[in-house]
């Protein structure tokens, strides 16, 4: 059985965001095994403001598509959601997502809060063209067709894309990289104000997924987009996130802007974890693995689930499991007993251009 | 690294794939892809070379062709001077026989999971190679050799690793089985085609030092294929070796690992470095290329295969393609921006404003 202690408190401390579009609350995801039971997702909190680009970050396994999957009340079957996500539209008006109708929840999505993921391959159907998702998708949702193809071919100009020659193609005759400019396209064809993206990029090469990732940012622009944007690849996405969050063990245990993630790192993980990351600037010498490895769902080790890799563990860490509290700033949070040590036990390998003081163009 | 005899040297490589016509399509031409032509490398003892490109630019091609797995369509490719495809066909004198060379040249896939068999155990894995290549072993002597070798990869306690089926192991274990197998054959040159692109990030360093430390104990080179940047630089650099850039087939920088990255010639290395995302809180910007998707490589570019998304072509580009420059020790680059007498800062500038779209790239 797990050996891990619900420490469920009702007055979890979340960052605070001045207008946020999704709350998400002790959000909590787990799995009956024959093995034991499985948390996959385990007491997530965070607030999402309007209009961020927020970048979840954390290896395979640390949990992070879950939360995605949560997001939109999508977790697989066998699998158990709990918690509270509540939407803000904008317009006053809340919506309790976990408490929705089937038809509401179909609404919701793509209408409101649309999803992009890794793989577009398995996304598109093989046998209709690319133009007849993007009907098929207006039509479901009631939009007028019409009005709809016209944005669509709009959206995909401004990816880069010849949008008649797109909507005329077969999913198999465009390359990779159309494939997933075009499900972007589709993912915001509705104008959703909410766009979750699972790995969008991770199949494509590095170029294309820099050149998406910088039409993204347009993108999110002109159509007053909230991103949420799920990755392995931390340096990937630093650089386009207003706010980073950091997944281990299926906890969030790190949240704050980019820059203060970047630059002033407090949790133990996410300092090794920008050391492990090979990186044109850092010195070949200085590039280090993190011992060990991610504990497996059903068997979370007691305390802080980092302990047994982390240099500054002790006994608090092994029988409690920290809190998130405030770091440097008052939204910069994360949660380690020992934050105040983890810079002097973890030098960072690069000095990053100092971006505390930085002033942000 | 300046040996007199290359461990293995391509000359003007050509790997031509011919798509075949459908049965009753008599008129058209068969679409030849071009996935190498006329690359020209060597390959040293104890060398490490890492090729970087886009998806379609040909690494990987080139890297099996270096290894033997691919025949070339054009040009040579000799292991210690010994032509590898004539020593296959029996072909003139074959001073070193196929059999020799198929064993000093190994692969490792981008996938550790399906290159091993899903229904055997790690210790019968390995062993066939042993079983086939060294008949005079006794089954003692193997297991020794095979327990020996998960150990040094940092598998312990080996004897419960090597009871394991494949499923058992995580990514990065298997990915160490795998080396582990192309380990045992001793051989002279290792491929590895992306073979850290499917482990999490923390892990990679960790499999390259693992890689590059064995590189040193057995004397083996590798021929690493990524398309990340920063994870060749970091092979390369610390093996002592090269960094080779393809695109559309054609090798368009090659030199010393930092040079490369510190001191990028040919613009799509820079297009390159640009993509390579770093840590530094720095804009990026736009892409710096005129169109970001990669030409058909059935039907690629006259001239310089990257005018069409070249930020510095000219007139010149188009018509005739760039020869390599030496722009520094063991330092290529095919850019006529090296040659300040070259016809191309006389011609007009390639622009392509109002489109946004790849054009002919990719018709019909």
């Amino acid at each position: 059985m797990s050996t891990h202690e619900t420490s469920q408190t009702a007055s979890t401390e979340v960052p605070d965001v001045a207008d946020p579009i999704l709350e998400i609350r002790d959000a909590e995801v787990y799995f009956d095994m024959d093995r034991g039971v499985s948390r996959v997702l385990d007491n997530v909190s965070v607030d999402i403001e309007r209009g961020e680009v927020l970048g979840i970050v954390g290896e395979s396994g640390s949990g992070k598509s879950m939360l995605a999957s949560a997001l939109l009340d999508a977790v697989v079957d066998p699998g158990i959601l709990s918690g509270q996500i509540t939407y803000h539209p904008g317009d006053g008006s809340s919506v309790d997502v976990l408490g929705l109708e089937k038809e509401q929840l179909r609404q919701l999505r793509w209408e409101d809060i649309s999803m992009v993921f890794q793989g577009a391959m398995s996304s598109f159907n093989p046998t209709m063209k690319v133009g007849g998702h993007f009907e098929e998708t207006l039509e479901a949702h009631d939009y007028d067709v019409d009005a709809g193809m016209e944005r669509a071919r709009e959206l995909l100009s401004d990816l880069y894309l010849e949008p008649e020659r797109v909507l005329d193609s077969f999913p198999h005759e465009l390359s990779g990289g159309m494939q997933q400019r075009a499900l972007i396209a589709l993912s915001v064809v509705l104008e959703p104000n909410v766009l979750v993206m699972d790995e969008p990029t991770a199949a494509l090469d590095l170029l294309m997924q820099r050149s998406i990732l910088s039409l993204l940012e347009d993108l999110k622009e002109k159509y007053d987009l909230t991103l949420i944007f799920i990755t392995h690849d931390l340096p990937l996405i630093a650089e386009l996130a207003d706010r980073l969050a950091v997944m281990y063990a299926f906890e969030l245990i790190e949240i704050g802007t980019s820059d203060e993630i970047l630059g002033d790192a407090a949790h133990p993980y996410t300092r090794s974890l920008l050391n492990a990351t090979p990186n044109l600037d850092a010195p070949l010498s200085e590039m280090q693995a993190i011992e060990g490895s991610a504990p497996d769902p059903v068997n979370v080790p007691s305390g802080c689930s980092y302990h047994p890799r982390c240099p500054l563990a002790d006994e608090e860490c092994v029988s409690e499991d920290p809190e998130f509290r405030p770091t440097f700033t008052e939204n910069h949070q994360a949660a380690c007993f020992h934050w105040q040590d983890s810079a002097e036990v973890i030098p960072f390998n690069i000095e990053r251009s100092d971006t505390s003081e930085v002033d942000d163009e | 690294m300046s040996n007199d005899e290359p461990l293995i040297s391509l000359n003007e490589v050509e790997v031509h794939f011919e798509e075949k016509p459908g049965m009753f399509d008599f008129f058209h031409d068969p679409d030849v892809v071009r996935a190498v032509d006329g690359v020209s490398l060597d390959i040293h003892e104890n060398d490490v070379v890492c090729l970087v490109g886009e998806s379609g630019c040909g690494k990987t091609t080139l890297g099996k062709t270096s290894i033997g797995l691919q025949r070339p369509t054009g040009g040579s490719v000799t292991y210690r001077g010994q032509n590898i495809w004539d020593a296959k066909d029996k072909k003139g004198d074959v001073d070193i026989p196929y059999k020799d060379i198929r064993r000093s040249l190994q692969i490792i896939h981008q996938d550790p999971g399906s290159s091993l068999n899903p229904n055997r155990r790690v210790m019968k894995i390995l062993e066939a190679p042993l079983r086939r290549w060294h008949k005079e072993m006794s089954a003692g002597d193997r297991r020794e050799q095979v327990l020996s070798m998960l150990e040094r990869v940092g598998m312990t306690p080996p004897d419960d690793y090597a009871g394991r089926y494949p499923h058992q192991l995580s990514g990065g274990e298997k990915q160490r089985v795998a080396l582990v197998r192309a380990l045992l054959m001793d051989p002279d040159v290792i491929l590895a085609d992306e073979a850290i692109s499917a482990l999490d990030v923390s892990l990679r360093v960790e499999m390259m030092d693992l890689m590059l430390e064995l590189q040193e104990q057995f004397d083996t080179s590798f021929v690493a294929v990524s398309h990340d940047l920063s994870n060749a630089r970091y092979f390369a650099a610390h093996g002592g070796g090269r960094i080779g850039v393809m695109y559309l087939g054609q090798l368009v920088e090659v030199g010393p690992a930092e040079e490369i990255i510190n001191n990028p010639k040919h613009p799509y290395t820079k297009v390159l470095r640009w993509a390579t995302p770093n840590l530094k809180d720095e804009d990026a910007g736009e892409p710096p290329v005129r169109k970001i998707d990669i030409p058909d490589p059935k039907n690629p570019p006259t001239g310089c295969r990257f005018h069409t998304r070249c930020p510095e072509a000219r007139e010149a580009c188009k018509r005739e393609h760039p020869p390599a420059y030496e722009v520094g020790d063991d330092h290529k680059t095919a850019c006529f921006r090296e040659d300040p007498d070259h016809e191309y800062w006389e011609s007009s500038e390639l622009t392509d404003d109002g489109e946004t779209t790849p054009s002919a790239a990719s018709s019909d």
